[in-house]
């Protein structure tokens, strides 16, 4: 009987899907028929000086009013390359290095996290996502324009990478908007429910990554004012450290904690998560270049030696003051160098990155291990401790080591140190209190929310039990 | 007849098996356990958290055997698992009531 009624509620949602889809995909059509070049933001800061606005995208064969952008088949061949590295860099790079962490009870929930953020985010960059976040003009956010990517023809580019098809833009951009609130995943291990995580994982993405993305690289306020985050220190980095931070309070602490034996199950799925992260983010940062170019060659360098500074770092630190460098050591400071070169990579050069990457290996140490002990929050994979923290440390010393020799068009002013412009660390600042302000704040309301509808914690039983059989119904076997 | 169950370092299971069969015995179960003896454990470190680990990972063999090869039995096991280091093991010795052979049902000493 049980049987019976669900497959009854299975049938009814299933109707109600095909009955809601009919209007909306009926909505999409109309949004092909806007203005061509009404979704083209004029003043994005990351745009090349020579950028033209975007073909049009109707699906019938319109001719253009004006002359199409040359599709560059460098410039799309790498940037189809970096898609597919950053999406390694959440399935399986993230969830590998977080379910290593993890107790054998939570592997495959923390697994799961990962993988069906992945799916779920997709859908909701296909549906809104993308529209909201790098279309339309407005300072604050997009507009609807690209409802379910309407718009979005064969030949289609966006104005903020003229010379690749809008359809890898997208999918570029979607795989940055899929790992940030994955990477949160990391505060929330071993104690949050499944349904609670997946609404919160579409909430935040709509309510917070997307507006933030939108400041910084979509044409809003922040880049419009100068504030440079090259591949997403504060968009993505502090913005998942500090969702992090007040998840890590808001879900309490784990039970048990400080008592019982927490230790990895199996450092050497970490190990491979973490590498397979330092391959994946030359997409992430190199990529970020939208352009197969020298400044893609010079983020690719500043990331490689920025992670190797920082891996380095963290183990002198870890063996100076605990006498043995460990593998979870290494592998943090590799994560943390890699976070804090991110938004970096583009506008410094190489003993920037360097100094970059040993002041994140040393920083990052302190507060994983140091200042969460001091404080006591369960940030139980340090989520804030290596992303938040990294993520605004990086994006300081991007004011104080950007050269404008290095990206003229991206970083016009240059920074501190090279080309005496002050100014550009209050920039920074304000890039990072902002982004810190807005996602505290909206992160903590829609947890409240949820934590008062539908509850976001397990019970103890479950959570004594463990997620992986509870959860979902499965083991690994012994 | 006698079971002898030894708690041995696990790098030295296969010396003691080899010293085993030098001794004639012909069957043997092993697990892998876990204890403390006067041998404490290690402390382990992940990113600050620490955890002390009481318990160390041994084998542990059973072998029942005659009573007339128990000497030599334990002898060779004492000899093949030493390393003068703490932590070596221990061998107990206990009186088997019976034994039996399932395939062809036979019992006792011709059960071993």
């Amino acid at each position: 009987m049980m049987k019976s009624i669900g497959l009854q509620r299975l049938a009814g949602l299933a109707l109600a899907v095909m009955i809601a889809g009919a209007p909306i995909s009926a909505l999409a059509q109309n949004a092909t028929a806007a203005p061509a070049n009404a979704a083209a933001p004029a003043n994005a800061a990351a745009a090349p000086a020579n950028a033209t606005t975007a073909a049009p995208a109707a699906a019938t064969a319109a001719p253009a009013a004006t002359p199409a952008p040359k599709i560059d088949t460098g410039d799309t061949a790498w940037m189809l390359t970096s898609s597919v590295l950053v999406l390694m860099m959440t399935i399986p790079g993230l969830a590998l290095f977080y379910a290593g962490m993890v107790r054998k009870k939570n592997i495959l929930a923390t697994l799961a996290q990962s993988f069906a953020a992945t799916a779920l985010i997709t859908v909701l960059w296909m549906i809104a996502g993308y529209s909201l976040a790098f279309t339309g003009s407005g300072a604050y956010i997009g507009d609807m324009k690209y409802l379910l990517l309407g718009p979005m023809g064969l030949n289609a580019t966006s104005s903020l990478a003229p010379t690749i098809p809008e359809s890898v833009y997208m999918m570029f951009q979607m795989t940055f908007a899929i790992i940030t609130p994955a990477l949160i995943a990391g505060a929330l291990a071993d104690r949050m429910k499944f349904s609670a995580f997946m609404i919160f994982m579409g909430a935040w993405l709509i309510l917070v990554y997307c507006p933030i993305a939108h400041w910084v690289w979509g044409g809003g306020w922040l880049g419009t004012m100068g504030a440079l985050d090259y591949a997403g220190g504060t968009v993505v980095h502090l913005n998942a450290g500090t969702a992090g931070l007040v998840t890590a309070l808001m879900l309490g602490k784990r039970k048990g904690l400080g008592t019982e034996n927490m230790a990895p199950h199996n450092l050497a799925y970490s190990v491979i998560g973490a590498s397979l992260l330092w391959v994946g983010w030359f997409g992430f940062n190199a990529g970020s270049a939208v352009t197969s170019n020298v400044n893609a060659g010079m983020a690719m360098a500043a990331t490689q030696i920025a992670t190797a500074g920082a891996t380095l770092a963290w183990m002198g630190a870890e063996w100076i003051s605990h006498g043995k460098p460990s593998v979870l050591g290494m592998v943090s400071g590799a994560v943390a160098g890699l976070v804090a070169i991110t938004p970096a990579s583009g506008f410094v050069n190489a003993q920037g990155a360097l100094v970059i990457g040993l002041a994140a290996g040393v920083v990052c140490y302190f507060s994983a291990v140091h200042v969460k002990k001091m404080i006591g929050y369960d940030d139980a994979l340090d989520c804030w401790g290596v992303h938040g923290v990294g993520g605004a440390l990086g994006a300081i010393l991007t004011g104080a080591l950007a050269v404008k020799a290095i990206n003229p068009t991206g970083a016009p002013k240059g920074g501190w140190l090279y080309d005496g412009n002050f100014g550009q660390m209050w920039l920074q600042f304000v890039d990072v209190a902002a982004t810190f302000v807005y996602c505290g704040i909206m992160t903590f309301i829609i947890l409240a929310v949820l934590k008062y509808t539908i509850g976001i914690r397990v019970s103890e039983e479950v959570e004594v039990e463990g997620l992986d059989i509870n959860l979902h119904g499965e083991v690994v076997q012994a | 007849m006698k079971m002898i169950i030894a708690i041995v370092k696990p790098f030295k299971l296969d010396e003691v098996r080899e010293a085993l069969v030098g001794a004639g015995v012909e069957g043997l179960t092993i697990s892998e356990v876990k204890g403390y003896g006067r041998q404490k454990g290690q402390t382990e470190i992940y990113r600050g958290a620490e955890y002390q680990v009481n318990f160390v990972p041994k084998v542990k063999l059973e072998a029942v055997v005659d009573d007339a090869s128990v000497a030599k039995a334990v002898e060779a096991i004492k000899t093949a698992a030493a390393t003068g280091k703490i932590g070596d093991g221990k061998i107990f010795v206990v009186e088997v009531t019976d034994a039996v052979r399932i395939r062809t049902g036979e019992t006792g000493s011709a059960a071993i």
